[in-house]
This record gives structure tokens, sequence and C-alpha cells, in this order.
């Protein structure tokens, strides 16, 4: 198990969100879109020069900027 | 007794397309998260009650994270719990994360009933529901529909009346919230595993770097490729023959009754050109005025529209934001800003609507400010084709490359200097849609409709009133007093100063005023972009008022007027032919 950050997954890589270090309005964002400690994300791709991430959270997909990404830790296998 | 029926759920699950069902108004709904930006309202029939229905923005939750779900959540509160209903719509490919509003919803105790939306779409991805023990579990009334097709909406309205308002057991925390989700979806959702097919693959081709900017360059070019066919196709297949072959002769009929001469001949015929009417010179109020809107600009509005609608209900749009966001950062902008941009190219005044998907002031003022500079309506642009056009198309590219770069520079230039940060963007990207022809060419009509109601009134009276003025000679001291400018820093002839003057009411007949003037390509050229840049027209202005407040309505003329200036000298100073 390592713990990496979502900038640093790759391509089509699987995670379990373990922790979201932002602050009380982001995580609370993020909740109710369904991201949250615990839920399992695939990693769709990643846009250049800081550029927005997609992920995959069940069968929705979700774009989220730069910064943002940076924040969300995960465990990947 | 239910008076008041409001329509809650995640952003682009369809709640305007079930509005308009209810309702029977017709409301412009897209596939992507934000269409509906203010609030629609209706009214449905119920034997004989006649009930409230709104169509509120899309909310993920009801704590107010973002500017729609506070409008959302304060009006849900403000109305008493036994009088109202609420219709939580959700897309029924994505129940899981969809039920965490519905769950909210139950909690708070209002009386809810859900309406699985997109049914037809969840049955061909292979998502089985079972309606029964939903329901069961919920413990409130839930209907399958496809809004779309109008599937379920009648028993969705027969049901309507058994929405009650459940006992709290208490708020939980989002955690556990999301633990009962789970089990709920364990019990009534199954899947059949299907191969990736080829729909799957193209949505994540198009938001992977290289590929996703191969095909956003195609698209954009198509686009524009499209538009200028179909504009054209509908201009010299439909409208010229019909002023030229069926309209231009009762003209001449009503010209020679006229006498050819005299106050009457002039507001309605206008000036014969070598003893003929010229549609694109004689400038009067039924001859240039409704050739510009009906042959030159309608035929623009209708296949830009065609385009972007198009566009729209596929749902490409967020994935040019997912692209681009990286750039729109540079200009204190994330990604999604690409939405009301596009927009803006309609019609500047949705576009700035648009603009309340951006979170902070700081971003809605610059967005707005960009579009009122650097985006040109698409009545102006079909002018911008229609007169440029036959110099060649280097001047019309031109016209745009101009125009792209001061947007560049501009926003550079306020993301540099204006205080506060610009938020990042968290969206969620819809799957591609392929909308059934008929609900593209009711959006097609509504978005034309109104361009007519809006565009024919102001420019047969603004047309009026213009000959009413040259006739009188009112126009001589403001163009004398400007000439200096217009004359001296761009180079044009002093009769085009009423050209910029008008072009504050109608853009389209502004340049429709340069038509007569013999002008330059080079002139033309500097005109049309000055245009474009300086004042947005007033119905925009009135947007940016009431939008952005006058302080920042203020702050955007200047940076308007300082921006026309000095590119219109520039330009004088550059072009050499």
């Amino acid at each position: 198990m390592k713990k990496i950050t979502l900038l640093e997954m790759k391509r089509n890589q699987r995670g379990r969100i373990i922790d979201i270090s932002g602050g009380v309005a982001l995580l609370s964002k993020m909740m109710s879109m369904g991201l949250y400690s615990g839920c399992e994300i695939t990693k769709v791709g990643q846009m250049a020069l800081r550029g927005a991430v997609t992920i995959k959270v069940g069968r929705a997909v979700i774009a989220l900027g730069h910064g943002m990404a940076g924040k969300i830790i995960l465990e990947t296998e | 007794m239910i008076n008041k029926i409001f329509l809650l759920g995640n952003p682009n699950v369809g709640k305007s397309v079930v509005f308009s069902r209810l309702t029977g108004v017709q409301v412009i709904s897209s596939n992507y998260p934000g269409t509906t930006v203010g609030l629609a309202k209706g009214y449905l029939k119920i034997g004989e009650a006649r009930i409230e229905v709104v169509d509120l923005p899309g909310a993920y939750s009801l704590e107010p994270n973002s500017n729609a779900e506070k409008v959302a959540v304060s009006l849900l509160k403000e109305c008493p719990r036994d009088e109202l209903a609420v219709i939580n719509i959700i897309d029924s490919t994505n129940l899981e994360r969809n039920l965490f509003l519905t769950l909210q919803l139950i909690e708070e105790g209002f009386p809810v009933i859900a309406c699985l939306n997109m049914c037809d779409e969840a049955k061909h991805k292979g998502v089985q529901i079972d309606i029964v023990k939903l329901e069961k579990l919920l413990g409130i009334p839930v209907v399958s529909a496809c809004a779309v097709t109008g599937m379920g909406i009648k028993y969705l309205i027969e049901r309507i009346k058994e929405a009650r308002p459940l006992v709290s057991k208490g708020r939980p925390t989002h955690q556990e919230r999301w633990q009962k989700i789970g089990e709920i979806i364990e019990a009534v959702q199954s899947l059949t595993h299907r191969h990736h097919t080829l729909r799957e693959v193209l949505e994540d081709a198009s938001i992977r770097p290289v590929s996703g900017l191969l095909m956003s360059v195609a698209v954009v070019y198509a686009s524009f490729k499209v538009v200028r066919f179909l504009g054209e196709l509908l201009i010299n297949n439909i409208m010229d023959p019909v002023f030229f072959s069926l309209y231009q002769p009762v003209l001449e009929k009503i010209s020679l009754a006229l006498g050819k001469d005299g106050i009457y001949h002039h507001l309605i015929i206008g000036d014969l050109i070598n003893g003929k009417i010229d549609f694109k010179q004689s400038m009067g109020v039924f001859t240039t005025a409704p050739y510009i809107e009906f042959a030159m600009v309608l035929p623009y509005v209708i296949s830009f529209y065609f385009v972007l609608s198009l566009l729209e209900d596929i749902g490409y749009l967020p994935r040019l934001a997912v692209l681009l966001d990286n750039l729109l950062h540079r200009l204190g902008l994330h990604g999604y800003a690409i939405i009301p941009v596009l927009l803006g190219f309609g019609c500047n005044v949705p576009g700035i609507l648009a603009t309340r998907v951006l979170e902070s002031k700081r971003e809605r003022f610059i967005a707005s400010t960009l579009i009122s500079i650097g985006v040109p309506c698409i009545p102006l642009q079909a002018m911008i084709f229609g007169l440029l056009g036959k110099f060649g198309g280097y001047y019309v590219s031109g016209v745009y490359l101009v125009l792209f770069s001061i947007l560049v520079i501009s926003g550079v230039v306020l993301n540099k200097t204006l205080k506060g940060y610009s938020p990042e963007f968290l969206v969620e990207i819809p799957p591609y849609r392929f909308p059934p022809m008929l609900v593209l060419v009711n959006k097609l009509y509504l978005r034309i409709k109104g361009f007519l109601i809006e565009a024919i009134p102001i420019v047969l009276l603004g047309v009026l009133v213009i000959n009413v003025l040259f006739y009188l000679r009112i126009f001589d001291s403001v163009t004398n007093s400007l000439a200096w400018i217009v004359h001296g820093l761009f180079g044009l002839p002093k009769e085009a100063v009423v050209a910029l003057v008008i072009g504050f009411f109608r853009k389209d007949v502004a340049v429709g005023m340069l038509m007569p003037l013999g002008l330059t390509a080079k002139q033309l050229f500097i005109a049309a972009t000055l245009l474009a840049i300086s004042f947005p027209c007033i119905a925009t202005f009135v947007i940016l008022f009431k939008e952005l407040g006058l302080k920042y309505l203020v702050k955007a003329t200047l940076i308007m007027i300082s921006a026309s200036l000095l590119v219109g000298t520039l330009l004088n100073c550059c072009i050499i032919r």
C-alpha cells in the first residue's frame, strides 16, 4: 500500500481516498459529490501545464482543478 | 393542500426537461451542469387546482456550497411545509450519488417524491433498479420516468399528492449517510457488465491531453465551417431569392407610387442607388432594415444556434472546459468559464447571465468584461462575414485574431491587477448523449423566437429614428465633435461616428450603416473590430449593471473605452492596406 496524491497517480490507476486535506467548504462540496474518505476512484487523465484532473467515481466522471487534486490523498495497490 | 412544487436535484439530471413536461413552459435545457442559472416558474393543473411549479438550479446537497445551492435552500426553507411538495429528480444512471440529496431532503422533513429520470439510458447502460424496494427503503413515493420522451410523467403527476414528510430520525453525519446509501444501492441496484462502447472510448479520449486537444481542434474547426456553410446556404437559396425576386418588385411599385422622393420615400424606401432600390445601401425602414435582419443576420443566427445546441446536448462543452482549464487560469478564470464565453458568441446577454456558474465575484467580473470586449455576438459576426467576406478570408480571420489577442491580454492584465484569487473548479462531466431531433429543433425554435422578438422592433424602430435624425441633420454636431478621434486616430471617415454610436443599440444595424459609406477593406476592418470591442449593446449594458452593479459596470466601461482607443489607433498605424 502506497500513499500518494491524486496528481501522482497514473492514468487508469485505481485508488481509495484516505484523506482530503482541504478546508471545510471544499470537504463539504466534495462530500456531496461523492468524494469522501473511503471511496474508490479511477484516474482518467490529467492535462499538462497544471491542468485539470479527471477521475471516475462510481458511474460519474468528475473534473477538478490541479490544486484540488493535490489535496486528495489516496492509497493504491 | 399543496400549492407549490419545487423541482430539486443534482445538476444535469434533467430538471428543466421535467419542468417543461409538467408546465408546458418551454425552457432551455442542455447536457451540462449549470444550464439553469435562474428560477423558472410555471403552473401545473391537477383537477381544479392550479399549482405553482418552480425549477431550481441544480444542487448536490442542502448545504449551501455554491450560489445555486444557496438560492435553492433558502427558497425551500421559506415555504411552509404543509403547502409544498418537492419532486427530487434523480439520474437513474447515477443513483448512488443522487441519493445523497434525497436522504438529506427526507431527513429535513420535506414532503418528497423521487423521480428516477433517464430510465431509458440506465437500461441501455445495464443498470437495473428495483423501484418497489427503493420506495420501501426510502419511505417515499418513487416513480421512474424518461422526461425527454414524456414517459412516466403522467404517473408522476398522479402521485405528487402522496408526498408526505417523514418523521426525522435525527441527522446522520455525511459518512453515515454514504454508508446508508451503500446499503440501499446494494439492495436495489443490479448491474449487467458491459464492454466499453465506442461512445465511452470517445468520452475518455476527449478529456485526455493529446487526443482531447486534437478532438477539440477538429470540433471547433468543424463547427465554424458548418455555421458558415449553413448560413450561406440559407442566404443564397432562400433569403436572397425571396428578397430579390418577390419583395423587391413590390417595393419598386411602392417607390414609384411615392414619386421616388420626399420624406415618406426617404423613411420607407430610403435612397435609390442608380435609380434602383439597393437592399444594402438604401437604408429605408422596409428595405435595408428587414434585409439586414432576415437575409444577413437571421441565417447565421439559425446556423450558429443549431451547432451550439447540438454541442450542448451531446455534452461536449464541459470537456472543452477540462482541456482549457490551465489556460483560463492564466486569465483569472477556470475552465468552466468557456461555457459563458461560447454562449456569448450567440448573444452577450445569455453569456453574461451564464457567468453565474462561476463562484466568485472576481471571476464573474473578469468573464463578463472579457465577453463584452472580445466576444462578438452572432448578429455582429454575420455582418462581418457579409461585409468583409468579399475582401477575402484574411480580413475575417484577422478580426477574430485581433479580438482573441485583446481577450487574452485583458484577461492576463485583469488577473494580475485585481485583488483576490480565483477558485478552482470541481464539476461533473456528463456522458455523451444523442438528443432526439425534435428536442433539438424545439430548442432552436425557442432561441430563434427569442432573437426575433428582441431584434425586430429595435431594428425597425432604430432605422426609422436614424432616418428622421438624418433628415433633420441632428447627427452633424455629434459627427463633427468626435471627428478628431474617428478620423484622426482611427482613419475612418467622420460619418462612421454615427455607426459607432448606433452600435450602442444594435451591432448589426451599426455595421449596416457602414455599407453606404464605401469604406476600404482596411477601414471596414478597423470599424468592425471597434464595434466589437467598444461598448456592448444596450441590452448587454443593462445585464452587466444587474449582474455586477454600478461600480463594476463603470470599471468595465472604462476598460472598454481605453481598449477601443488603443486598438483603433494601433490598427490604423499598423495595417498598410
